[in-house]
C-alpha cells in the first residue's frame, strides 16, 4: 500500500498542463514563434478520385509573387513513400492520382496567400478513371489490399446446420473524423549540416523522425521530431502527421528556412484518414435461451486507397468480434478493401469498436427474435470460467471481471426498477418512447504487433535537487504526463513541482512507439519506473553513507517527503543527497527500459496471445426518443470502468467520459457523407456533427472499480484510452428497445440503420410503426 | 487616414497596416503575437477563437467568435483574451474553476472555453441549466465529453465577483465604433446615420453593405475572397431598438440575436423557442435579426416564425420607407425583394391574439450548432367553436425559400383544430414541397418531419395554452406523456 499523504499515487490530481490550457500559455506547433525567414507551405492536391497525370507543370508559379518553391515528386532526394507499413503511398504523387486530396506538389512561400495565388497557376491535365468508392464496389471488382485473415474455432457450419435457431444479417459502421481541435501541422527548422529540428503535432515523433531521414535520404541522427502536445490526436496523428511534417522538411532543406505545414479545417478533413467504414456479414446459432452456439462473420474494412494500418486495425476488429462473449463455434474472415477515398486510419478502438457492434446487432437481434431482454442475453454469455474463458485466437481470459462489473452496475443503476418505470411510461405516452440498455466491453491491451510493445525513458537528476524527466509516450490531452509525473515523484518521494516533464524528442528517447493502443502509460509508465529505480539504488548507495545505514542495508532507505529516510530514523532532503551524490562523483541520470513480456500472435493460423490483458467496462444507457422527429436524447448513463488501480482517477474519469461520448457520437450525429465523385461532402464542422453540449447525458454517473489491480502493469493500473469508447455502442441498443416501444406487438425485428441518426431512427419507427 | 483603434486586454491597439478583411483571430495571433486563442475551423463553429467584448451600453461581457469579426468591426471596442484573465497574484474564477474540474485535456479548446465562462462569470441571468448549455454551446470539444466543463461552468455562472472586470464594466464609457477606413484600396465604412449610408449608397456602387458579419465573413475566412468595400449598419442607431407596443412589436434589424432574445421570448415564447437553437451564443452576440433575413437563406431560422405571426418587412432608402409581407421578402434562393439604395429596416408583426397558437420548431442533425433540416413557424387563429379562421404555416428547408404550405392551409380552413383535421390536411404537403435530399436529411425525412411537424403543434397546443407556453426554449416537439 503506498502511503496516501506521502505519495501522488492513485489520488486526485489537476491535468498537469491545466493552468497553461486556461491561460492560453501553452503552446502548440501552429503558436511556435519563428524567425522573419520563416516560409509556409501549403500542399496542392488532386481534384479527382482517380486518374493518370498527364500533366503537372509548376513553372509558373514557381515564379509567382512570394513564392519560394514548388516542389514536386521529381524534388524528392530519398524515397518517394510516407507509408508506415507496405510502401504503397507516395508522398508527392507522379503519375497515379488515387484520391481526391492526394498531395501533389507542395507550394512554399512568404504567406499562405502568396502560396493560394500560386496554387491557380499549376497546370494539371489527367485522365479520369472510374473510381471505387464504396466497399460494395470494391469487394464486386475484387479490389484489396490485404489477403483475408481467418480465425477459426469448431466447426460453425454444422453449428448452423443443427442449430434450433439461426440469424444471418449485414452490419455496416460508417466513417469517423478524429476532429481533434487542433488539426495537423509541423514546423521544420533547418540547421547546420543539413540537420534538422521538427516541431510536429504527433503521437509518433520516431515514425516522423525515419519517415522523413527516407524522403531525404539522410540517418535518423540528423534529423530531431519534438512534441509538445497535441491537440487532440485519437489516432488521427499516429501516422497522419508524417506527410505534414515530411513536406515541411523537404521545404525546409530546399529553402533552407523554416517551413511550417499547416491544415486549416477543411484541408484537415479532406486530405487525412478516419476511423475505417466496416461492412459485415454475419450467421448466427443460438439456443432458446439465447445462448450463442456458434458465428460466422465475414468483414470487410475499407482501407481507402493505401494500407496505412489497415491490416492491424482489420486484426483488431476480428479480436473483437466476440467483444465479451464466449462463443464455442466460429469463423471470421477478414479483408480490406482498396477503394479510392482517403486513406483510413488509426482511430481510438483501432477496429475494435467496428467489430463489438456486429456482436452487439447480433445480440440485439437475439433478444428481439426470443422476446427477451438483450441484457440477459449479454450477461449470459459472458466468458466466464473453463471453458468458457478461451478467446477465439486461443488466449485464456484471465480475471474475467465482466460479471462483478454487471452485478455492481446493475444495483447501481437501478436498472431492474428502471426498467419497470420505463414500461410505464411507454404504455401511457403514444409519441415519446424511452429504452434502457446494458453494453458490457472487453478490450485486448497491447500492440497486436508483438514487437512495438516497448518503451524507454531518461531521467535527468541537477545537482539542486530537481529533475527532468523525459519518456517516449506523447501527450495528446490524455494525461500520460501527469500520469508519468506521479510515477516519478512516487518513486522519488518528491513533490512533482520538483520534476519538469519534458517535451517528447526523438534525441532523448530513440525508436519509440507511436503512443497509442491505450498502451502509453503501461509501457512509458513502466520504462520511467525503471530509470528512477537505476538512480535510486545509486542514491542509496550515497544516502546509506550519510544516515549511518550498512551498505548491505541500503535498499530499506526510503524516499518520501522530499527525503531519504532510513529505518533508523535518520534522514536527508533530496536535494542534500543528490548534492552529495554528484560531490561523490555518482552519475545522475539514466535511462529506462521496458517490454511487454509473451505475447505474439501468428496471423497465419489465427491463434495466440497478442494481448497482455483485458480491460472491461459497463455501461446502461437511457434513452428518450422523440417518434415524431426522430431525434433523442441519453437521459442517463451509469457507467462502471475497468481501470485496475487507478494511477491518477480523475484523469482516468476524463478518459472514461470522453471516450463513451466519443463513441456515442461515432454512432449518433456524426454522418461522413461523399459525393459520387469521391468528394468528402462533410468536410467541416458546419457539415460534421460531432456531440456537442446538449448531447452529454442529462445525469453522467462514471464509477471505476474498486481493489481491481491488475497483476503485472504498473503499479496494478489499466489502460483507458480506447475500452471506454465502445461504451458508447450501448446507444443502439437503448434506441432499439426505445424504437420497439412504438410497436404493439413484443417480438419484431427491425433494422436500424448506422449511424442512427434521427432520419435512421424515424425511418425504423416508421417502419415498426406500420 | 483614420485607424482602428480598440484595447486588447487594457492595451490600446492602433492600427492602419492592415486589410480591413483581416480577422481579430488573424490579429492577434500574427500581428500582436497572442497565440493564446485559436483557430479552430474559421467558420464560426468550434469556438476555439472565442474572445469577449465589454458591451458598455449593456454592462455586460459578450462572448464572440473573433474569426469572424473583421478588424473595423472592434474599433472602439474593449476586447479581453484568454491571455488577460490572470492577475499577478492569483488566476481567474473561470481558470480555477475549469482546471480543478479537468475541464481541459488536450487545451486546444480550452481558451475558446474560458472566455465562454467568462462571460458566463458575469452574467446575472443564468438561473436555469438549460442556459448554462445555451451559454457554452457555442464550443466543442473531443476530449472531455463535456461533463466536466459543464460542472465547472456551473460553479462560476453569476458569479460576478468584484474585480477589476467588474469595475471595468461599471467604468468603460460607451465609445462609438463609426469608423471610415482604408488599406491599399480596400475600405470599411461603419456611418453613424441613415443619412450618411444614403450617400454611400448613392455614390459607390461597389459597396457591399454587412452587419454582424457572421455570415458574409466565411467568404474571406473559407473562400479567401476579397471583400473590397464594406459598409457597416453596425452604428447607426436608427436602426437597433426594440419596442413592444399594444397590439405588435417592431424589431430594428441591426439587433443582435441575443438582445432580440433577451426582449423576445418573455413576450412570444414561440419566437425565443427558435432562438434558444438558433446557433451559438457567440454568434447570437454578434449576428443581427435583419442580417439573418437579408442572407435569404431557405434554412435561416427566423423567417419562418416571423411569416408566420404575419410580419412586415419595413424597407428603407432615402426615398422614405415601403412595407411588404415577409414572406414576399424572400424572392429566390439566397435573393431578397431589396433594390439598389434599400436596407431592411425593421420587422413588425402583430401580437398574437387570444385564440391564436403558434410555435416554432427546428429540426437538425445536432440540436445545438447546427443548420435546420426543417423548421417551421406555425400559426392558428381560432374561432369561438374552435374552428381555424386563419392558419399560416410556413418552412424552412422544404424549397428555394422560406415557404408557407398554402395547400395544408387552405386544407384547414374552417375546420375544426383537432388531430383528425390536421392528420388529414398534412397530406396536402406534398403538393406544397419537394424537397431535396443532401447531407442534413433525405427528401422523404423532411417531407415526413414537416408533415409531424404540423401534428406536433395540434397535440402541443393542445396540451398548452399559448399563454402557458413555457418560455423554456426548446426548440423541438416537447410532448412528453401525451398518449
Amino acid at each position: 500500500m503506498t502511503d496516501k499523504k506521502a505519495s501522488p499515487l492513485h489520488q486526485h490530481s489537476i491535468h498537469e498542463s491545466g493552468y497553461r490550457h486556461t491561460t492560453g500559455e501553452a503552446i502548440y506547433v501552429d503558436d511556435i514563434p519563428t524567425n522573419r525567414h520563416a516560409l509556409v507551405g501549403l500542399i496542392f492536391v488532386s481534384p479527382i478520385a482517380k486518374g493518370k497525370l498527364t500533366k503537372l507543370s509548376v513553372d509558373q508559379a514557381k515564379q509567382a509573387e512570394g513564392i519560394r518553391a514548388v516542389l514536386t515528386a521529381k524534388d524528392i532526394p530519398g524515397i518517394n513513400d510516407i507509408a508506415p507499413v507496405a510502401h504503397d503511398e507516395p508522398l508527392l504523387a507522379e503519375s497515379e492520382v488515387q484520391c481526391v486530396g492526394q498531395h501533389l506538389a507542395l507550394i512554399v512561400g512568404n504567406s499562405l496567400k502568396h502560396c493560394r495565388n500560386a496554387a491557380k497557376l499549376i497546370e494539371i491535365e489527367y485522365r479520369e478513371e472510374k473510381p471505387v468508392l464504396t466497399i460494395e464496389q470494391a469487394i464486386a471488382q475484387d479490389s484489396y489490399l490485404t489477403p483475408p485473415h481467418i480465425i477459426r474455432r469448431g466447426d460453425i457450419d454444422k453449428t448452423l446446420a443443427d442449430a434450433k435457431h439461426v440469424l444471418k444479417g449485414k452490419v455496416s459502421t460508417g466513417g469517423q473524423d478524429h476532429f481533434y481541435l487542433e488539426s495537423q501541422a509541423a514546423l521544420a527548422i533547418p540547421d547546420e549540416q543539413g540537420t534538422l529540428h521538427i516541431h510536429s503535432s504527433t503521437q509518433h515523433p520516431s515514425e516522423v523522425q525515419a519517415k522523413i531521414g527516407e524522403v531525404l535520404g539522410i540517418p535518423r541522427e540528423r534529423i530531431v521530431v519534438e512534441t509538445r502536445r497535441m491537440g487532440g490526436g485519437f489516432g488521427g496523428k499516429e501516422t497522419q502527421a508524417a506527410p505534414v511534417a515530411a513536406l515541411a522538411a523537404l521545404g525546409a532543406i530546399v529553402t533552407k528556412c523554416p517551413v511550417k505545414v499547416w491544415f486549416n479545417r477543411d484541408q484537415d478533413m479532406t486530405q487525412t484518414g478516419k476511423r475505417h467504414p466496416f461492412y459485415s456479414e454475419y450467421e448466427v446459432a443460438f439456443s432458446d435461451e439465447g445462448m450463442i452456439e456458434g458465428l460466422k462473420v465475414k468483414t470487410f474494412a475499407d482501407g481507402g486507397w493505401s494500407c496505412d494500418l489497415s491490416q492491424a486495425i482489420l486484426d483488431r476488429c476480428l479480436f473483437h468480434l466476440d467483444n465479451s462473449y464466449y462463443i464455442p463455434s466460429l469463423e471470421f474472415t477478414g479483408r480490406v478493401a482498396k477503394t479510392n477515398l482517403v486513406s483510413n486510419t488509426a482511430f481510438r478502438g483501432f477496429g475494435g469498436p467496428q467489430g463489438v457492434v456486429v456482436i452487439e446487432e447480433v445480440i440485439n437481434r437475439i433478444g428481439q427474435t426470443l422476446n427477451l431482454d438483450s441484457t440477459l442475453v449479454r450477461q449470459r454469455n459472458f466468458y466466464g470460467d473453463a471453458p468458457r474463458n478461451i478467446a477465439p485466437y486461443g488466449q485464456v481470459i484471465e480475471d474475467c471481471r465482466l460479471q462483478r462489473i454487471f452485478e455492481e452496475l446493475m444495483k447501481s443503476s437501478s436498472y431492474t426498477e428502471r426498467q419497470n418505470d420505463i414500461q410505464k411510461f411507454n404504455d401511457e405516452s403514444s409519441w415519446v418512447k424511452r429504452g434502457i440498455a446494458f453494453q458490457p466491453v472487453k478490450f485486448g491491451i497491447s500492440f497486436t504487433h508483438s514487437v512495438l510493445n516497448q518503451a524507454g525513458a531518461l531521467v535527468l537528476i541537477y545537482s539542486d535537487g530537481s529533475i527532468q524527466l523525459n519518456h517516449g509516450g506523447t501527450e495528446m490531452g490524455q494525461g500520460l504526463h501527469t500520469k508519468m509525473l506521479t510515477i516519478c515523484a512516487h518513486e522519488f518521494g518528491v513533490s512533482k513541482d520538483r520534476i519538469r516533464l519534458m517535451d517528447t524528442a526523438t534525441d532523448k528517447v530513440p525508436n519509440t512507439s507511436a503512443t497509442a493502443a491505450s498502451s502509453g502509460s503501461d509501457l512509458n509508465g513502466q520504462a520511467v519506473r525503471e530509470a528512477c529505480k537505476t538512480l535510486k539504488a545509486r542514491l542509496r548507495k550515497v544516502a546509506s553513507k550519510m544516515l549511518a545505514v550498512d551498505t548491505s542495508h541500503a535498499h530499506e532507505i526510503s524516499f518520501v517527503n522530499n527525503q531519504a529516510k532510513a529505518p533508523n530514523g535518520n534522514a536527508v532532503e533530496f536535494s542534500d543527497l543528490v548534492q552529495t551524490a554528484y560531490n561523490s562523483q555518482v552519475s545522475l541520470s539514466a535511462t529506462g527500459y521496458y517490454a511487454t513480456p509473451d505475447i505474439f500472435y501468428d496471423r497465419d493460423k489465427g491463434a495466440g496471445k497478442p494481448f497482455h490483458y483485458f480491460a472491461y467496462g459497463g455501461a446502461v444507457l437511457e434513452v428518450e426518443v422523440n417518434g415524431l422527429t426522430g431525434e433523442y436524447k441519453l437521459k442517463r448513463v451509469d457507467i462502471l470502468h475497468d481501470v485496475g488501480d487507478s494511477l491518477v482517477p480523475s484523469i482516468d474519469r476524463g478518459q472514461v467520459e470522453g471516450a463513451f461520448i466519443q463513441g456515442f457520437g461515432w454512432l449518433s450525429c456524426e454522418e461522413m457523407v461523399w459525393s459520387d465523385s469521391g468528394h468528402l461532402k462533410t468536410y467541416s464542422p458546419d457539415t460534421y456533427k460531432i456531440p456537442a453540449f446538449s448531447d452529454a447525458p442529462e445525469a453522467f454517473h462514471v464509477q471505476l472499480l474498486e481493489r481491481a489491480p491488475q497483476h503485472n502493469v504498473i503499479h496494478g493500473s489499466k489502460a483507458v484510452g480506447e475500452p471506454p469508447f465502445m461504451l458508447g455502442i450501448g446507444i443502439i441498443a437503448a434506441l432499439r428497445k426505445a424504437i420497439a416501444g412504438f410497436n404493439s406487438s413484443s417480438a419484431f425485428d427491425t433494422e436500424l440503420k448506422i449511424p442512427c441518426t434521427a432520419e435512421s431512427v424515424l425511418r425504423s419507427i416508421e417502419r415498426v410503426r406500420e | 487616414m483614420e485607424k482602428i483603434e480598440f484595447t486588447v486586454n487594457g492595451q490600446v491597439v492602433c492600427t492602419d497596416q492592415v486589410s480591413p478583411n483581416t480577422t481579430l483571430l488573424q490579429f492577434l495571433r500574427n500581428e500582436l503575437d497572442q497565440t493564446g486563442t485559436k483557430e479552430g475551423c474559421a467558420e464560426g463553429d468550434c469556438g476555439a477563437c472565442t474572445v469577449a467584448i465589454l458591451d458598455a451600453e449593456k454592462k455586460s461581457y459578450r462572448a464572440i467568435n473573433s474569426c469572424l469579426v473583421l478588424l473595423p468591426m472592434v474599433h472602439g471596442k474593449e476586447v479581453v483574451t484568454v491571455e488577460g484573465l490572470q492577475d499577478p497574484d492569483g488566476y481567474h474564477p473561470v481558470q480555477d474553476s475549469l482546471v480543478e474540474e479537468l475541464g481541459s485535456q488536450c487545451g486546444y479548446c480550452t481558451p475558446g472555453i474560458i472566455m465562454s465562462m467568462f462571460e458566463a462569470c458575469y452574467r446575472n441571468d443564468l438561473d436555469e441549466d438549460w442556459k448554462l448549455n445555451d451559454q457554452m454551446c457555442g464550443n466543442l470539444c473531443r476530449c472531455t465529453g463535456y461533463r466536466p466543463i459543464l460542472d465547472a461552468t456551473k460553479k462560476i455562472a453569476g458569479l460576478q465577483p468584484t474585480d477589476r472586470f467588474a469595475n471595468r464594466l461599471e467604468e468603460a464609457p460607451v465609445r462609438s465604433g463609426v469608423i471610415n477606413y482604408s488599406h491599399l484600396g480596400e475600405r470599411y465604412i461603419a456611418p453613424a446615420r441613415l443619412d450618411k449610408l444614403w450617400d454611400i449608397l448613392e455614390n459607390e456602387s461597389e459597396a457591399q453593405i454587412i452587419s454582424g458579419g457572421t455570415d458574409l465573413s466565411l467568404l474571406i475566412t473559407k473562400k479567401f475572397q476579397t471583400l473590397p468595400f464594406l459598409v457597416s449598419l453596425e452604428s447607426i442607431d436608427e436602426l437597433r431598438f426594440f419596442r413592444d407596443q399594444d397590439n405588435f412589436v417592431e424589431m430594428g434589424s441591426t439587433l443582435t440575436l441575443s438582445e432580440l432574445e433577451e426582449s423576445i421570448a418573455p413576450l412570444v415564447p414561440a419566437v425565443g423557442r427558435m432562438l434558444r437553437f438558433f446557433g451559438a451564443r457567440q454568434i447570437k452576440n454578434r449576428a443581427t435579426l435583419g442580417g439573418n433575413l437579408c442572407t435569404a437563406s431557405p434554412i435561416g431560422d427566423l423567417p419562418p416564425i416571423l411569416i408566420a405571426l404575419g410580419a412586415e418587412a419595413v424597407i428603407l432608402s432615402r426615398a422614405g420607407e415601403r412595407a411588404i409581407p415577409l414572406e414576399d421578402f424572400f424572392v429566390d434562393y439566397r435573393k431578397t425583394a431589396l433594390k439598389k439604395g434599400e436596407i431592411l429596416g425593421k420587422i413588425r408583426f402583430p401580437k398574437p391574439g387570444k385564440n391564436s397558437r403558434v410555435i416554432a420548431y427546428k429540426v437538425s442533425k445536432r440540436q445545438e450548432l447546427d443548420i435546420s433540416t426543417v423548421s417551421a413557424g406555425l400559426f392558428v387563429e381560432l374561432s369561438e367553436h374552435n374552428t381555424i379562421n386563419t392558419a399560416r404555416f410556413c418552412f424552412g428547408g422544404m424549397a428555394a425559400t422560406p415557404k408557407r404550405a398554402a395547400n395544408v392551409e387552405k386544407a384547414v380552413l374552417g375546420k375544426v383544430w383537432n388531430q383528425d383535421t390536421v392528420s388529414a390536411a398534412v397530406e396536402e404537403l406534398e403538393q406544397d414541397f419537394k424537397p431535396l435530399s443532401d447531407h442534413r436529411g433525405s427528401a422523404w425525412y423532411r417531407t415526413t418531419v414537416a408533415k409531424n411537424l404540423l401534428r406536433a403543434f395540434q397535440l402541443e397546443s393542445n396540451e398548452t395554452s399559448p399563454d402557458a407556453l413555457p418560455v423554456r426554449p426548446v426548440a423541438t416537439v416537447q410532448i412528453g406523456g401525451l398518449s
